[in-house]
């Protein structure tokens, strides 16, 4: 018995729709399967994890929160995965971002001004962009692996903004903590509701997502991206540049990083500290192929991981989880989203013997 | 004597690095890159480290990670190779449900005092000066780093198998036409990174730090990577890289003790951007690189019947 | 269509229901948030084991549930606005990090009371608490002068935060005053809790000749090579005896069961107070593990120094003490304010190490 795929002449519509929905149910019931065996029932567990945060009105401020930076950078980052440009370290680029952001309010604290909010987004995503352009250069220039150099930088980055907030950038007033002066109000991106704390940035998220969307559908830049991502030589031909979009894609996913970087340390923290992302430049990463590297797709997949931190939280309270069931479910997610995504572009063959075979996926 | 206790302690830093990117070479070379390292190396850690405390022995401890580590890498296989997942967000997703399912797993064995793996002298050998304590009194899975390298080294460039994996690795179309079996040759090549990785995991859980604690990789799995890109896939340059970045790491840490004034930060991302830089060297040579990337690297691959 | 949307409703309505069944009764909850995770051996482990201790404590009238792993940063708020929407009475926040957002929070909700660990900032429901880890340190140095035979010892710090910074300088000082010529080699981590770096610390310090180790870093990692290289080390924030059952002189372990009971009962009784609150050893919010390994006369010595601390007879940081660029700091019998010990960011004369400014 083996298992043949058969490449479908185009992409199936119909699992483009329902393979996610597929990947969720079957993520569902292995994870239902996970909490009976943890001694916890399943139904109360998956409605904890799953429904529970969308109740209260708080909890969906909450959910735009926590899935603003995740859709900012996924967004950057798709575009940057489908021209081949695999920018691995946007943790990094959120980071810097968050600092040269931070530049205005920190150095200038007394400055008062409506300039100084646009003025920190902006620098933001000129320090993203700045940072990703070193991987980049290494790539156009020299050839090297981009996974491997945005990684690195990663790394470095963090030291680097432990260094600042210990020292250059510490508060005077705080005791020698580190942490950088707290900002001006005029440098706290705002609430968008007074219902609850969801600040400017889910509106930069949702903005930067329909904005890309548009490129990448309508726009020469979004049909440059996916057909050198997919031949470069085909790009050759049509006289598009494989080295001006290694520089576009890297800069423009690293400045989508910086301004999640910054706004996250404006909207929700007030100002630098060593640890400003749990690791969202990561996750982001998770998000986009969970959206399958589409801009809407990515809102979508964005939320459905923050629901799935936010589940795990309250899990931890009303049915007594560890921390670590909410890592155990997103990677189970991503595994069957990906499994399932086969189906989306071939007919999976079990061959039983002579001549027999079953077929998945077939007549669509 | 202070030289060779230094050296001593670069050797237990750099084992588990060598080990886990011999292991992603030999995948690699063969045309899949799997980026969850890092993944399957704590499942090995915690793997190994619950068997060593179950049974009380380290050594089917380390049988237990290097088994651990090639199931887990199944995973990844089934996926990548045989339902044509994307490499990147599989291998990504690997590292995920690696580190969630350890934490699990290892949840009731922190701060258990760990069984540390005993080190082996070899006779006569460890007698020689200077060199013997440090070469050939060490533990069982330093001596497997070594042998590692140098069987690998053997087998892709003395075997025919080797060079079939080779093959796959440069061209899997034209393999495929010559009729060598790409996806079998794949699976065990991932199987072998596998259990590599569950190798590096167990010397962590046992020798390294005899103890489990969550996370304890430590972002090891990511410099195994770059080491086989900056060893330009290359057995015996893995070894030198890993050596190097051992030799940084540990070499901060004792120009902190020595009193050197550099800020702590700083001598800590040294060994990220050393890594930086031999990359960049290494990727200037562009006929050693070229030579040596697997052409076919990450590209998925169906036969057509 | 129709029947669908009912079925869903109806669906909702009914595991809404298994979620309210799932919901407490009248007991008062206190709250926890953690850092790290309970079994870190470390730090939250010594916290969840004080939060045990208040549950077995008061049985049945309370409740104490918790939630661990949170990152500081912006999910700390969140999580700690979760708790209070949870109808938590009492809520500890047990990491520095956690100490803006504790303010917010509790400035959202005035009847709930706020504890927040290691910080300064208070409010009308916002208390802090903090311990005198530095008299555990003391006493280390004391032992560590005591017992070592070169004179040097090797400390592995984690972050130049003043309370890490005062602990050095409290290990230094009790240390000059058995040995005045002692000194000590410091290594900063830059984490708090990564063994394989920590166990290269230790490796890196016994190398460079210390031969007495102690940590500011929370596993036993250190205590482990320290037992591997047969030279004597100190546990820290919990008793690591078991990782050297011939290696660890005695640990400062933290111990804030009592504290939590204490305030809790101040909860029930009504009359908890926001107050900025710095115990130390002889209010029983750390203990010193059993002094073990080392020879009696040094055994009575470090009892001595403790009670001595505890009955209030002797400071740590009591002068003639200079600052290590020469200046005056403390003068002969002055004893230092607790507001230069919680931003102390110089180290004290004898010390080699450059603080980053």
């Amino acid at each position: 018995m083996r298992i043949e795929l058969e490449r479908r002449p185009g992409m199936s519509g119909f699992f483009a729709i329902v393979s996610p929905l597929v990947a969720l149910a079957l993520t569902v019931i292995f994870g239902g399967l996970m909490f009976a065996l943890l001694g916890k029932d399943p139904v109360d567990a998956l409605f904890s994890f799953f429904i529970e945060p969308l109740l209260e009105v708080w909890s969906l401020h909450e959910l735009a929160i926590k899935a603003a930076p995740l859709i900012l950078i996924a967004v950057g980052l798709s575009v940057a995965y489908r021209s081949n440009n695999w920018n691995i370290g946007a943790e990094g680029q959120f980071t810097i971002g968050a600092i040269t952001g931070s530049f205005l309010p920190v150095v200038f604290y007394e400055w008062h001004s409506p300039l100084l909010l646009p003025l920190m987004m902006i620098l933001g995503m000129v320090g993203g962009a700045l940072y990703a352009a070193i991987p980049a250069l290494l790539k156009a220039r020299f050839n090297t692996n981009e996974i491997l150099t945005s990684l690195m930088l990663v790394y470095i980055a963090q030291l680097f903004l432990d260094w600042l907030v210990r020292g250059l950038w510490r508060d005077p007033a705080g005791y020698n903590f580190p942490q950088s002066r707290s900002f001006v109000t005029e440098g706290v991106l705002p609430e968008m509701l007074s219902s609850g704390r969801a600040h400017w940035g889910f509106a930069f998220a949702i903005i930067a997502a329909v904005g890309v969307w548009f490129m990448m559908r309508y726009m020469l830049k979004g049909f440059q991206v996916v057909v050198l991502g997919q031949s470069e030589r085909a790009g050759r031909f049509a006289g598009f540049s494989s080295r001006g979009m290694i520089w576009f894609s890297m800069l423009f996913s690293g400045a989508l990083a910086g301004l999640a970087g910054i706004s996250e340390v404006s909207g929700s923290i007030g100002h630098l500290q060593p640890s400003i992302s749990p690791g969202y430049g990561f996750t982001a990463i998770i998000v986009a192929f969970l959206g399958r590297l589409n801009p809407l797709g990515i809102i979508a997949s964005g939320l459905v991981l923050a629901l799935t931190y936010l589940g795990g939280e309250g899990a931890q309270l009303s049915i007594g989880v560890s921390d670590k069931v909410t890592r155990v479910f997103q990677g189970l997610l991503l595994f069957f989203v990906l499994s399932c995504d086969t189906l989306i572009h071939y007919r999976i063959k079990v061959v039983l013997g002579k001549g027999r075979a079953l077929i998945a996926g077939a007549g669509r | 004597m202070i030289i060779e206790a230094i050296l001593l302690t670069v050797i237990t830093a750099s084992t588990p690095l060598v080990i886990a990117a011999m292991g992603e070479l030999v995948t690699e070379r063969s045309g899949v890159l799997n980026l969850g390292v890092e993944g399957m190396m704590i499942i090995g850690a915690v793997c190994a480290f619950a068997v060593a405390q179950l049974s009380g022995s380290p050594l089917i401890g380390v049988g237990a990670g290097i088994l651990a580590g090639a199931v887990f890498s199944l995973l990844f296989a089934f996926l990548t190779l045989t339902l044509v997942a994307n490499q990147v967000a599989t291998g990504l997703a690997l590292t995920i449900l690696g580190l969630g399912v350890s934490g699990m797993l290892g949840e009731s064995f922190v701060g258990v005092p760990g069984v540390k793996l005993q080190p082996i002298a070899i006779p006569l050998l460890a007698d020689i000066p200077f060199l013997g304590p440090l070469l050939f009194r060490q533990d069982l899975i330093f001596y497997l780093s070594i042998l590692l390298v140098v069987g690998v080294n053997w087998f892709l460039f003395r075997t025919r198998s080797g060079l079939k994996l080779r093959a796959i690795g440069d061209n899997h179309g034209s393999a495929h036409t010559l009729g060598i079996h790409v996806i079998r040759t794949r699976y065990l090549a991932v199987l072998f990174g596998g259990a590599c990785a569950g190798l590096a995991g167990a010397q962590l859980s046992l020798v390294y730090t005899p103890q489990w604690v969550e996370n304890m990789s430590a972002g090891r799995g990511w410099i195994a990577l770059a080491l086989v890109v900056f060893a330009s896939w290359r057995p015996w340059r893995v070894l030198a890289g890993g050596y190097l970045f051992g030799a940084v790491t540990i070499g901060q840490l004792h120009a902190q003790a020595f009193g050197i004034g550099l800020p702590s930060q700083l001598l800590s991302a040294l060994p990220y951007a050393a890594t930086i830089v031999v990359l960049v060297i290494i990727s200037q040579n562009r006929r050693t690189t070229l030579i040596n990337t697997p052409a076919s690297l990450g590209k998925p691959f169906v036969p057509d019947r | 269509m129709k029947k669908m949307l009912i079925a869903l409703a109806a669906s909702a309505a009914v595991l809404g229901g298994f979620a309210g069944s799932a919901q407490a009764e009248d007991k008062t909850k206190v709250c926890f948030i953690y850092v790290g995770t309970t079994t870190d051996g470390g730090w939250t482990q010594a916290h969840d084991i004080g939060r045990q201790q208040l549950q077995a404590h008061f049985g049945d009238k309370i409740e104490t549930p918790f939630l661990e792993s949170v990152p500081e940063g912006p999910d700390a708020e969140r999580a700690i606005e979760r708790l209070a929407r949870s109808d938590c009475k009492l809520i500890f926040t047990t990491s520095f990090g956690f100490m803006d957002a504790t303010v917010k929070v509790a400035a959202k909700f005035p009847d709930v009371k706020f504890e927040h660990a290691t910080g300064f900032k208070a409010s009308d429901n916002v208390a802090t608490y903090n311990s005198r880890f530095y008299e555990g340190r003391y006493i280390q140095g004391v032992i560590a002068a005591k017992m070592s035979q070169k004179g040097v010892a090797g400390y592995i710090a984690s972050f130049p935060i003043p309370e890490v910074v005062m602990g050095i300088n409290s290990f230094m000082h009790g240390a000059q005053s058995v040995n005045p010529e002692f000194k000590v080699k410091v290594v900063w981590a830059n984490t708090w809790f990564d063994p394989g770096k920590e166990a290269d610390a230790a490796k890196a310090l016994i190398d460079q000749g210390v031969d007495i180790l102690t940590q500011h870093t929370d596993t036993t990692a250190p205590m482990q090579v320290a037992a591997e290289r047969g030279i004597k080390a100190f546990g820290q924030a919990s008793d690591m005896i078991k990782a050297g059952p011939e290696t660890q002189l005695t640990a400062i372990v933290d111990t804030w069961g009592a504290y939590y009971i204490k305030r809790t009962q101040a909860l029930l009784d009504g009359t908890w107070k926001s107050e900025q609150i710095w115990d130390g050893l002889k209010d029983g919010i750390l203990t010193m593990a059993p002094y073990t390994n080392m020879p009696d006369d040094v055994k009575a010595l470090a009892q001595e120094t403790e009670a001595k601390i505890k009955s209030g007879e002797l400071h740590p940081f009591t002068g003639p003490i200079k600052k290590q660029d020469g200046s005056d700091w403390l003068k002969d019998g002055e004893k230092a304010e607790d507001g230069a010990l919680l931003g102390m960011n110089f180290y004290i004369a004898g010390v080699d190490d450059k603080l980053p400014q």
